[in-house]
Parts: structure tokens; sequence; C-alpha cells
């Protein structure tokens, strides 16, 4: 029993961190109705301009101090997802306004490529390393109850706690703010917003930019718990299934997705898993998914899919 | 001036619904044949056979399958690379495990099961749409990668996993030398191109294009979406498959699953989005640019910085590759959405009227 | 939109002819060519990248040494990253340059497999030291691949010997358990053949942990790892998914003393950033670790980086996976220089040439002493039958900032492996329907 509430735990923890990077997906589809695969490759620059940026501005400044590295290099990678929020807009998406679904889908399979490239060569290829002060022990709970306890990653539990505040703090913009609500009319309708004057340019980069935010977050907290390289823009494969369990147009959808998925995968790989041989983690995330959507087929909390004729 | 159809008078029907109606037409493409089976293995080097012209062939046949589906019946499917393996393990089964199987009725009964495969991940299609069902289809990419590796009975037993073919050989010719495998490619990609376009121009193709445009109203005026939908996920498959089973047999004569992985869907996808969707010479265009760019980018690279004098390292080459593929792919779409298969058509029009303006 | 249209068919055309204009072959140089794939980006890059610059620097090394016997290397890289078609590509489009590709080594299990078909035909010798099939060191029937100075099984045979003598002899290790982490692909498949064989004739159970490539996400792995409580890891893994188990094993509570990787998880790379940490993490190493007073990179430090020449960074000289690129290199060399022996000093050999020198290579102690490998390598003999060389391999641990030696020397135990060598190699040439080598092929 103990040994399920961990996977358990591990499962819901790990889902939390898939969600924070369905979170990305899901805002950029909300507001231009664009699946962004290029997802994984912002986070994976993000993290790289994280990670080099704390290396170098001690360098550069010689200020030795952890947290002024941090902050700094916090502030220009969020700087530079913001250039990049800009160049994608004027030069991709500005240029594709009217395109079917699927071109839209390549396009930013192209940038995920040039994004891959353009890290790499900014920043290099080697492993690097995110220092924010996650702890790394683990925690030990109900330690009288079941023996040997119940395992929960101390950097897992701070991880899924961030994400709950951005989720809540992107609730709130959303639903409070000016910005927030230009972004819902922009999703709702492009050409009615725009007809009411709101600019629909600078809300794509404002969203594109929110996106980045949200890639360096999940950059930070996968970087940390993983290392930073090339393989981190491969989780966002992982994150997919979230996306279209939960529905490519909700942020609550991304959180609930994201647990399930989580916690279906570490259960079937350690029930399931020996079974079969092991190894079963991601076909049974996107089968898991695919037998949701078999009965929402727009996702548990997406808009239904109307059809005109 | 030339490329006119005048004097060009159909007299029966057989003869106005061919492919290629216009004269120059049906020249062009027997001359462009010849030159394929003729005059290229005459000319060109081992390099050429094995880096490009072998995988550009494979490749364009998997990638006129995968046109059947997304551009023809509008189902987005990131599975391709799946199908191709299923493909290349059948067909190796086949070649293993029946004494004196034919070379050609392996490679094609690793298409059938390719399509047995390709059917049952099509069903969820009769539900999903759109998006979610790209996404979707890549439960059959994972599961296949994982299935590969770890059913045994798939790899014959390997200790490793991995699998390898003896020497070819096909109709009493043995298939050994990079100008006996091009041929042999490409006896299988015009076979297939042929059946491919005639099927696309027939009622079951009217019918993938119907669902495609307007599902809703198509299966209002009687087609069937699950007979239309499923049959484009089984003729793709099949045709996916084959190209798999070649990819395995005749282009790398040894491969692990991971040959298949999701590079390759998301690379057969490109290829059908930048030739042109709904086109069956687009898938041509598709391949040659995407097997033929990043060998070229890696020779030109070097060659271009030691131009202006920089020395590249090869690190960087892969970099500045990966940056300018992605750069040329958004170009592309932005340019011209259609594929270069619409430019082609664009041309051909300008062709009609050239030398005049108008 | 005409000039558009028109611009575009012009690149198209251009680069259609670029691409046929670069396969021209170059004349006959008089260079010993080596090709090296390399894995610079990608999944791997952090792994391959010292390696190949190991490979590099020692080339150059050679050179400033005089060349062998006069004959300069020339190294000309080609980026694989770590994929298997783009290591054919590389291939064909290397193997005939600058006179002749002497020798390829892939660095890469899948594109090994895969240019195992094709290097028959080109006559062309492959090294895969440490990697690549394991019963290709039965040169009776795989005639061009050398998987020098080890394989897996060599490797999987010495990490059990070395946890059987902590445990206090083989004996001791009935009953307990095993866990084998491992890369799910053939690369990490090729281990558990021996594991497996140890254990049935010593009665340890082996629990197999498949994690799918890139493997960066092993939550699951390691809380089985957690409910199973083995008493030993095994890591057969690549890149990334070394360090990401550390983190795993950090966070699960993983004793890092008992985890054991092989030959390829066992480097800087995968425990620098895990840190202090990682302390206690072992791995078996082929002969060689990390070598920063080993008298050939002092030369190295010396009169390549020294001159300005040095293909990476300074600090990267001696690594463990530099040592790797350098050891392969060199025996890339040694084998050249021993088929000039037969063919004919100081001209450049062929292929075909230098795999009669990989066959007959007869490095000793002596020998590897003057090259500057004292204390780095024991003797490598091959023969016919044996391509393989040695057997020697050590384990290393972690101390927090580097690897310390942690064994003696210790030898594979060749009564079991040569039998399972045969008996797949005997399954792979009755698969191709091969002929076993007669002993006159053996000669020439």
């Amino acid at each position: 029993m103990g040994f399920f509430l961990e996977t358990l735990f591990g499962g819901l923890m790990a889902g939390m961190l898939y969600s924070l990077i369905a979170l990305g997906f899901v805002l950029i589809f909300k507001a231009s109705g664009v699946f962004n695969f290029a997802q994984g490759a912002m986070v994976l620059f993000a993290a790289l301009a994280m990670a080099r940026f704390s290396e170098w501005i001690p360098e550069w400044t010689g200020i030795e101090s952890r947290l002024v590295a941090n902050v700094g290099a916090f502030v220009l990678a969020m700087a530079m997802m913001v250039i990049v929020a800009w160049l994608i807009e004027k030069l991709v998406l500005g240029k594709l306004v009217n395109q079917e679904g699927i071109t839209l889908l390549m396009a930013t399979l192209g940038i995920t490529y040039f994004l891959d490239g353009a890290g790499q060569t900014l920043f290099g290829s080697e492993i690097y390393k995110i220092d924010v002060g996650l702890p790394k022990e683990p925690l030990f709970l109900f330690e009288s109850t079941f023996e040997g306890g119940v395992l929960i990653g101390k950097e897992d539990l701070y991880a899924a706690g961030i994400a709950a505040a951005l989720v809540l703090v992107l609730t709130i913009f959303f639903q409070k703010t000016g910005t927030g609500r230009a972004l819902r009319a922009v999703a709702d309708d492009h050409q009615a917003a725009q007809s009411i004057g709101i600019p629909l340019s600078r809300i794509w980069v404002i969203v594109w930019s929110v996106a980045g935010f949200v890639a360096l977050v999940a950059g930070i907290i996968w970087g940390s718990k993983l290392g930073v390289q090339f393989s981190l823009s491969l989780v966002a494969l992982k994150a997919l299934p979230v996306v279209i369990l939960g529905g490519l147009t909700s942020v609550p959808g991304a959180i609930i997705g994201g647990l399930i998925i989580g916690v279906g995968e570490k259960l079937s790989e350690i029930y399931l898993g020996p079974m079969l041989g092991g190894g079963i983690e991601i076909w049974f995330a996107y089968v898991l998914a695919l037998v949701f959507l078999l009965f929402r087929p727009q996702g548990l909390f997406g808009e239904k899919i109307i059809d005109r004729v | 001036m030339l490329y006119r159809e005048n004097g060009q008078f159909k007299t029966s029907y057989q003869a106005d619904q061919q492919i290629f109606p216009i004269s120059q037409d049906r020249l062009a493409i027997l001359l462009l044949i010849a030159v394929a089976a003729i005059v290229v293995p005459a000319f060109a080097s081992e390099y050429m056979f094995r880096a490009i012209l072998i995988p550009f062939l494979i490749l364009s046949l998997a990638a006129l399958g995968l046109n059947i589906l997304v551009g023809y019946c509008g189902q987005v499917s990131l599975g391709t690379g799946a199908f191709m393996a299923v493909g290349a393990y059948a067909a190796y089964n086949f070649q293993v495990r029946v004494e004196g199987m034919p070379l050609v009725a392996s490679l094609l009964m690793g298409g059938v099961c390719a399509t047995a495969v390709g059917v049952l991940f099509g069903i969820p299609s009769l539900r999903i749409k759109g998006l979610y069902l790209a996404v979707a289809t890549l439960a059959a990419q994972f599961f296949a990668d994982w299935a590969f590796l770890r059913i045994s009975w798939f790899t014959n037993h390997s200790p490793s996993g991995s699998v390898s073919v003896g020497s070819l050989q096909a109709f009493g010719w043995r298939v050994d030398t990079p100008v006996e495998k091009y041929l042999f490619c490409l006896m299988f990609v015009v076979v297939f191109a042929l059946l491919a376009k005639n099927l696309v121009r027939s009622a079951i193709g009217r019918e993938w294009m119907a669902i495609r445009d307007m599902d809703v109203a198509a299966s209002v005026i009687g087609i069937r979406p699950i007979y239309a939908k499923l049959t484009a996920f089984a003729v793709s498959s099949f045709i996916v498959g084959v190209a798999g089973a070649l990819w395995g047999f005749v282009h790398l004569g040894s491969w692990e699953p991971a040959a298949f992985s999701i590079d390759r869907s998301f690379q057969l996808l490109f290829m059908v989005i930048i030739g042109g969707l709904g086109s069956i010479m687009g898938s041509f265009f598709g391949a040659a640019f995407i097997v033929v760019l990043p060998i070229f980018l890696n020779q030109a690279l070097p060659a271009f910085g030691s131009l202006v004098g920089l020395s590249i390292s090869t690190a960087a080459v892969a970099h500045t590759e990966l940056m300018i593929f992605g750069g040329l792919i958004v170009f592309f779409l932005i340019v011209e959405p259609h594929g270069l298969a619409r430019l082609w058509s664009i041309g051909k029009e300008k062709l009609r009227l050239w030398p005049f303006p108008h | 939109m005409k000039t558009r249209s028109l611009t575009m068919a012009v690149a198209l055309a251009l680069a259609a002819a670029g691409s046929l204009g670069t396969s021209i072959a170059f004349a006959q140089d008089k260079v010993q060519f080596f090709p090296s794939l390399t894995g610079r980006t990608g999944p791997v890059a952090p792994n391959a990248t010292p390696f190949a610059n190991g490979y590099a620097d020692y080339m150059k090394l050679v050179n400033a040494r005089g060349g062998i016997n006069g004959v300069m290397t020339l190294v000309e890289e080609c980026e694989t990253a770590y994929a298997t078609d783009r290591g054919v590509e590389c291939y064909e489009r290397l193997k005939g340059r600058h006179g002749g590709a002497t020798v390829f080594q892939p660095l890469s299990t899948g594109i090994t497999f895969a240019l195992t078909e094709k290097i028959p035909n080109d006559k062309i010798p492959m090294i895969t030291s440490g990697y690549g099939r394991s019963d290709s060191a039965d040169g009776g029937v795989f005639k061009w691949n050398f998987p020098l100075i080890g394989h897996y099984w060599v490797a999987g045979d010495v990490v059990l010997q070395h946890i059987a003598k902590k445990e206090g002899g083989w004996d001791k290790l009935k009953g307990k358990k095993i866990a084998v982490v491992y890369h799910d692909s053939p690369f990490g498949k090729e281990l558990l053949p021996i594991v497996q064989e140890r254990s049935k004739m010593h009665g340890f159970e082996v629990q197999l942990l498949p994690v799918p490539a890139p493997g960066v996400e092993q939550k699951a792995t390691w809380l089985q790892i957690r409910q199973q409580r083995p008493d030993f890891v095994i890591m057969q893994t690549w890149g990334v998914m070394t360090s990401t188990a550390l983190k795993e094993a950090v966070a699960t509570g993983y004793p890092r003393e008992r985890m054991f990787g092989t030959w390829w998880s066992g480097a800087e790379p995968d425990v620098r950033d895990v840190g202090a940490a990682a302390k206690g993490y072992n791995a078996v190493m082929m002969q060689h670790g990390a070598e920063f007073e080993a008298p050939v990179v002092k030369e190295i430090l010396e009169k390549v980086h020294g001159k300005g020449q040095g293909t990476g960074p300074r600090e990267e000289v001696g690594s463990v996976l530099y040592m790797r690129g350098v050891v392969g290199a060199m025996l890339a060399v040694e084998g050249a220089r021993a088929a000039q022996e037969k063919f004919g000093k100081g001209k450049p050999v062929t292929g075909e040439q230098a795999r009669w020198g990989y066959e007959n290579l007869n490095l000793t102690q002596a020998k590897l002493d003057g090259l500057g490998f004292k204390g780095v390598l024991r003797p490598i003999s091959t023969s016919c039958a044996d391509h393989m060389g040695s057997a020697w391999a050590r384990v290393h641990t972690w101390d927090g900032s580097k690897f310390v030696w942690a064994s003696d020397w210790l030898q594979a135990d060749e009564q079991i492996i040569k039998p399972m060598v045969r008996a797949s190699a005997d399954k792979y040439a009755a698969e191709k329907k091969l002929q076993r080598r007669a002993p006159s092929d053996c000669q020439g």
C-alpha cells in the first residue's frame, strides 16, 4: 500500500511537470489557433539561456552571489524569449495569417529546428547546470505507518507548487486583467476582435511571450532536475498526450490532463510494465489519451468541435 | 508555343480520360522514366546511388503513401514511421521464416501487414479529427517503437534486437550493386505511382477528397466516412509498409527500430507538405527537397566557410544546417503554402503561354 | 511573384547541381585517411564530443611525431548525431575520399550494425572498441569487424567479477538481486546475455529495467528499484540517460556506491553536474580511465595544444572519453603501421591491407609505453580468430570531483565468453549463409 501511494504521488508530481509544458501549448493554441510544436524547443532555448547566463553573469560582472546570477539570468532569459516571440510573430505568424492549421503546424516544426540549431549555436551543446536552490534529497512521509515510508521527491514537490502557482497567476491574468480579456477575445474570434480595435499582432507577441515565460519556468524546473541539454526538447513529446487529453483550449484541462497522464504512466509502468517487459511508459500515455479521446473527441475540457456545413 | 494542345483531338473516352491527355506531357513522362532507368545508371556515381537516389526513391514512395492519407483524405497522421517499421519487420519475418519466399512477395506481404495495422490505428479517425488525430496517431508510433524492441519474435529472437537481411535476389537476378538496387526501387516507385494516380482519379479518390474538404457534407450526400477513411488508411499504410520494407532491405541492410522513429514520421510529413498536399508529383518534389537539402548543406557550408575564410567546426555545421533547414521550411510555407507541386503547376501554366506574356 | 519563383527555381537547380558536384572523388593523396564519424550534436553530444576531440588530437600528435613512417594522417569529420541513416550517408561519402578510408569507428551500435553489412563489399575494416556486436570478436565470421580491447560482454563480466570480489566471492552472490537499467535499444540489450549467463551460474536474480531513449523520465524505473531493493544496479546507459539515472537515484535515495556503469556510462559528463551527490558511483573501464598524468596526455598538451592546434578545450585533455578517442586513434594508427611492415613502409596502406594490420596487431607493453601509454593500457594482441585482442578492464569510482581507481586489473573470463561469442557468430553466419573463414584466408 505504501508503495502504491508512493507511485501515486510520484505520478502526480510527474504529471504537474508535464502540465507545465502543456500550459505553453494551450496558451498559444487558445490565443492564436496555432499548435505550437516548437514548445519543446522553446523550453530548451529558455533553459539554455538561463543556464548559460547564470554562468556568464558572474564572469562578466564579477559578482559571486548565486542569487544575483540567477535573477539576472532569469531576466536576460526572459528578454531573449520576448525577442524570440517578437521574431516569430513578425517573420512567421504574420505572414501565415489565414493558412490552414496544418501549414501553421509545419511552420512551428520549422521553428523547432531553427530554435534547436540557434540555441546550440549560441549556448553550446554540453550538459549545463541550473541551480536555483531546489533541494534534491527525498522526503519520507508516514514512516510509522508504512515500512520505509512513502517517498516524495522534494524537488518535485516544489515544482508542483510552482506549477500550481503559475496556473493561478495565469488564470488571474486571463480573467481579471484587460490584456487577459483581450487575449480571450482574440481566441474566440480573430476578426471580431480586430474589428473592435484589438491589435492582433501585439496580442500575438504578448501570447508568445507569456508562453515563453511558461517555457522558461518549465525549463528551469526540468533543467534543474535533468540538466540542460538537447534532450530537454524531447520532453515536450511527453506533454503532448496531456494537451490532447485535457483539451487544446483549456488551462485547467492541462493540469487535470497532466495529473491523469502522470499517474496513469507511472502506475502502468510499475504494475503493468513488468508483465510486458517494461518500458511501456511512453506509449501508454498516448494510448490512454487516445482512449479518452474516443469518448470525448475534443478532450476532457476542450471546446466541442462544431462543423458547419 | 511548345506546350499547346492544338491539334490533339481525342476520339475515344479512354483517350480523353488518360492520365496525361496532352501529348507533350506523355512524352515528358516517358523521357523522364527513360532517363531515370537508362541515363542515370550509366553516369551516376556510387555515392549518388547509395546516399541520394535510393533514399530519394524509397522516401518518395513513403511520401506518396502519406500524401494519400493526409493530402487526399485529410487525416493527419504522425505514425508513418510505425507503419514503415511494420512493413520492414513483417517483410523480414516472411523472408526469414518462410523457406524460398521470393523477395518481392515478402515486400508485398510486409505491405499487407502494414495495412492491417494501419486500419487498426485508423479506427480512431472515425471519431477524432484534426490535430487530436495527429497526436493520437503518435500512439501507433510509440507502440511500434516499443513492440519491435520488446517482442523478440518480431526480430527472430536476435539477442541485440537488430535484424539484418542477406543478399537479395529478385526474379533470378541478384540485387547487390547500387545500380541494381536503384533499378529495383525505381520499378516499385513507377508501379506504385501509376497505381496511386489512378486510384486518386477514381471514385474512391473522389470520396477521399470529399471527406477531406467537408466530411459532414460528404456523409450527408451518401459517402460512408467509415469506408472512405479506412480505405485511405489501408491504401496509405500498404504503400508506406512497402516503402519501409524497401528502406530496411535495400537501403540499410541491417536496422533497429530507431531507424523508423518519430523523426522519420516528421520527415515524411515535411516532404508531403513542402511537396504539396494532394498531389502525386508533390510527393516526389518534397522527397527530393528533404533528401538533398541536408547533404547539400553539409557539403556547401564548409565550402562556403572556406570561401569567406572561416573554418567551421562539424558541430557548427550541423547546427547551422538545422537552422537553415528550419528557416527554409518556414520560408517555403510562407511563399507557397501549397507546396512545390503548386509552383510546378504554375510553371506549366506559364509554359502554355510562353513566349507570350498573356 | 515572378522573380521569387524564378529565384527559387534557380536555387533548387543549384542545390541539385551542388550535391552532384560534391561527389567527385579527390585525386590520390599521399596521406593515410582516417574518417571520423562524430556525434557533436544531438542527445549524445556531451559524451561523443570529447571522443572526437581525442581522436583528432592523437592523429595530430602522430603527425607531429613524424607520421606513420613518414606518411601523414588526415582526419575528416562527418556529423552523424548518432542517427543510423546519417551514419550510413557519412560512410558512403567518406569511404572513397583521399585515397580511400583506412578504417571506420562509428561510435554507435546502430551504425555499426548497418555498416557491418557494407564493409565486406567495400573492403574497409571497422574498429568498434567497446561497443557494437560482441560476437564480432570472432574473426572467423566477422572478417572486417574489430571490437578491439573489449566489448560489452567483457564489461559485464568484469563488473560482476568486481561485485563478487567485494562481496567475498561468487558464492556470496547467491540469492542477491542485481538490477540492470539499460537503454532500450540494441546497444542496451548487448549487455544482457553475459549478465543472464552469470546469473544462471551463480544464482543471483536479475531484474531488467529498460528505459526508452532518450531516457529523460526515469521516475518509474527508480521507484521500481526502490520497491525491489536490488543489491546492485548495473547501468548500460549512454548520454543524458546516465546523469538522469544518477539524479533519480539521488532523489529516491539509492546508494550510489551500489551503482556500476559500463564503459559508456562512467565518464565526467555523466557525473559532473550531479557533482558531490554522485560520490561513490562506479564504472568499469576498458583499460584506460581518466588519465591526466599519462605521458601521452602530456605530449598532446605540449605538441598539439601547445601549438594552438588542439581540437577541443584544454581542460578536456585526459578525461575519460577524450582518452577513449586517443586510444581509438592509437589502435587505428598502429594497425596501419603493422600493415606497412608487411606491405611496404613509407606508403599509405589500403583498407584491405590495414585490415591485415588490425588482425595481426601485437602491441607489447614496451611498445605501448613507448607510445606514451605506460600504466594506461596492457598488451593487445589480435589474431585471425580473436579480433578483440585483450580482455582487461578496471573499475573506477567518482569521489565527488574526479575518478579514482577502485580495483586492480581484472580480466574477463574468456572460458565463459568465448563460447558465447562463437555461438552467436555461428548463428549470424547461418542466418546470412556465410561460411566460416578458412585457415588459408588468415594468411594474407
